[in-house]
């Protein structure tokens, strides 16, 4: 009768709760796994087509079937599609995840043997088995990188600003669309255009790192005015309203309250397009040209660059071979550490920069 | 300090649609002024065309004269920034500057505006704007933290400061208290009452305890349907409109019976 005592009572009598329902325990998934994985390879081993990939696709299927038959019959269907939509997901994950392990490993154990401070430090200049290195290709790409990146950021940054703060009407349609058009431009293509607009300017033949920088900023402008459009104008109007409201003038405003607010979105956008471009091997081979020896000079002469440096000691290795591809593979794996450092670099700039931090 | 306001047959069209039509009224200084009306009648499009951010939209314009003290707002070779300066404003919504920490985000307005002064001062100012603002105590160990991790009613007065920190003649606010809790509400309605010894204040409210509470004079603003533009149907010092309005229509929005 009395209210107090009405809790401890149900307390006592757990299994009246209405609210209970069945309940896979968790090891239950794992033992499914494992016995999944056993029969797949026995059956698969027993049929003589074995190999990993089928026993692995096997037993995924297989675990899938099962853990929904169990589930269904012991939690009920709408936690057994639950749980498969669940198992379903996490398998795409792991799947995506495979080629980027694969291509981390590939690159990694094939270009460790060469990952010393003499490829850093040596050019290919009379080299003509083993030894050398790629400094040449590594200062190239990071010159070209570097300068196509300041082409390309004030030129893609301001842009994103006038289609983003100014733009409206028939200007700002066409530029939109001929960005849209310059996304998809074949990289060959961009390297032709810089190998044909030297020759026009500066004579025939005229191959240095700025034509290839010219090249890589015809890949990158696109990407940077998409993103830093894009991120221009999730920036709140209410900042840009509360900013003239105090009198500040337009230009002021975009350059110290909406370009702040998004820059570190901003910087992000940059850095995926750099990484990008970074690894564009055509362009480069046909602007850019090629070299066996250091070139720190863009304006003249040709310049060696990672990705071109990869493809022409694998295509045309000399006698014998083994150096030449021990090479390739260490100058990609240069690639993907520069690249990896690049977003590291990137993530600490947002952090530092992204808004709600407040600096004096 | 405070100036006066005098609009004469003011239009203000967004687009083609004209919003608000033919508002004549004046607005005193070291007074508060309410603006009350139905939700769409142009209380808001009104209170922006008073400092030119009205036209900050795409398409919008204004028609009409627009005195500031006798000058007009909207005569030829007027520069909207330097209104701005002179005209501040309060939003709905608190926006502090993201990037910015609660004291730049006072002195943001000085700033942006190449205002050179030397640190002492800045603080000085900084100071004085956040008392002003009624936030001074509440903020005065942090002012290096962002402007953005302030409670809403926090945020709100920090806008407040970061408006009078430019020293304007006049201030605008556009239903400043809608997004607040009621303590925050009461903060910056006893904050009103003190500012209006210094500056013209207009403020914009649903509420009409408010506007009742805080104001001197209040204009009642109504809409005959959609899409037609609103209008001022009567201003007078606030306990007239709530004892005795002279029009009908003000009595039955004040008392709560419509149309
Ligand atoms: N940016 C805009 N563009 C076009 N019409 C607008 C815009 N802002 C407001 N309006 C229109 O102007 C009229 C008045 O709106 P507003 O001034 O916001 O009303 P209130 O503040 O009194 O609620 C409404 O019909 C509204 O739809
Ligand atoms: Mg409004």
């Amino acid at each position: 009768m009395s209210t107090a005592t009405a809790p401890r009572q149900s307390a006592q009598a757990p299994v009246d709760n209405p609210l209970t329902a069945g309940q896979l325990p968790s090891w239950v998934t794992i033992a499914v796994g494992v016995a999944a994985l056993a029969v797949s390879a026995l059956v698969f081993t027993l049929l003589d087509t074995g190999g990993i990939a089928l026993i692995v696709v096997g037993a995924v299927v297989l675990f899938l079937v099962v853990m929904h038959i169990i589930s269904l019959a012991v939690e009920g269907s709408r936690r057994a599609v639950d749980r498969l939509a669940k198992h379903v997901v996490v398998t795409m994950f792991l799947l995506a995840l495979l080629p980027l392990i694969s291509v981390t490993w590939t690159a990694l154990s094939h270009g460790i043997n060469r990952l010393d401070p003499e490829f850093f430090t040596y050019s290919m200049r009379n080299v003509v088995g083993a030894g050398g290195g790629a400094a040449h290709a590594v200062w190239g790409t990071l010159i070209i990188t570097g300068i196509a990146t300041l082409i390309s950021v004030p030129i893609g940054l301001l842009t994103a600003v006038y289609l983003a703060e100014y733009g409206r009407g028939a200007l700002a349609r066409s530029i939109t669309f001929f960005v849209d058009v310059m996304t998809g431009i074949p990289s060959i293509v961009a390297g032709l255009f810089a190998y044909a607009l030297f020759t026009l300017v500066f004579g025939p033949g005229t191959i240095n790192g700025i034509a290839g920088a010219v090249a890589l900023s015809v890949l990158m402008i696109p990407v940077v005015v998409r993103s830093t459009e894009e991120l221009l104008r999730i920036v709140p109007n209410e900042l840009r309203e509360a900013s003239y409201a105090l009198g500040v003038p337009k230009w002021k405003t975009i350059m110290r309250i909406v370009i702040p607010t998004a820059v570190s979105g901003i910087v992000a956008g940059v850095i995926l397009a750099l990484a990008r471009i970074m690894g564009e091997t055509a362009p480069l081979m046909i602007a850019a040209g090629f070299t066996q020896s250091m070139n720190t000079n863009p304006f003249s002469g040709q310049m060696m660059t990672l990705p071109v440096f990869v493809f022409d000691s694998y295509a045309r290795p000399g006698i014998p071979r083994e150096p030449f591809w021990d090479r390739a593979w260490t100058g990609s794996l240069t690639l993907i550490l520069i690249v990896m450092l690049l977003n590291l670099a990137g993530r600490f700039i947002a952090k530092r920069f992204a808004p709600k931090t407040g600096r004096k | 300090m405070s100036k006066r306001i005098e609009a004469k047959n003011l239009d203000i069209y967004y687009g083609k649609f004209k919003a608000v039509e033919d508002v004549s009224m004046v607005i005193e200084p070291r007074a508060v002024t309410a603006f009350i009306g139905p939700s769409g009648c142009g209380k808001s499009t009104f209170l922006r065309s008073l400092n030119r951010m009205h036209e900050v939209i795409n398409g919008a314009y204004v028609e009409g004269e627009l005195l500031l003290d006798g000058h007009d707002l909207y005569g030829p070779g007027v520069d909207p920034v330097n209104v701005r300066r002179q005209i501040g404003m309060v939003f709905q919504r608190p926006n502090p500057f993201p990037t910015m920490s609660i004291k730049e985000n006072v002195l943001a307005g000085l700033r942006l505006n190449n205002k050179r002064m030397p640190g002492r001062e800045q603080d000085e100012v900084c100071e004085k704007a956040l008392r002003g603002a009624n936030l001074w105590e509440e903020v005065k160990n942090r002012l290096d933290l962002p402007g953005s991790g302030l409670s809403g009613g926090q945020q709100q007065r920090l806008c407040i400061a970061r408006a009078i920190a430019m020293a304007p003649d006049v201030l605008l606010m556009d239903e400043p208290c809608s997004a607040l809790d009621p303590i925050s509400t009461l903060a910056i309605e006893d904050l009103i009452q003190e500012l209006k010894a210094n500056y013209t204040i207009v403020i914009v409210t649903h509420n009409m305890q408010q506007a009742a509470r805080v104001s001197d004079s209040t204009a009642f603003f109504n809409i005959a349907g959609t899409g037609a533009p609103g209008k001022l149907i009567e201003m007078g010092p606030t306990e007239q409109i709530f004892s005795t309005p002279e029009k009908q229509e003000t009595e039955n929005y004040i008392t709560g019976r419509f149309g």
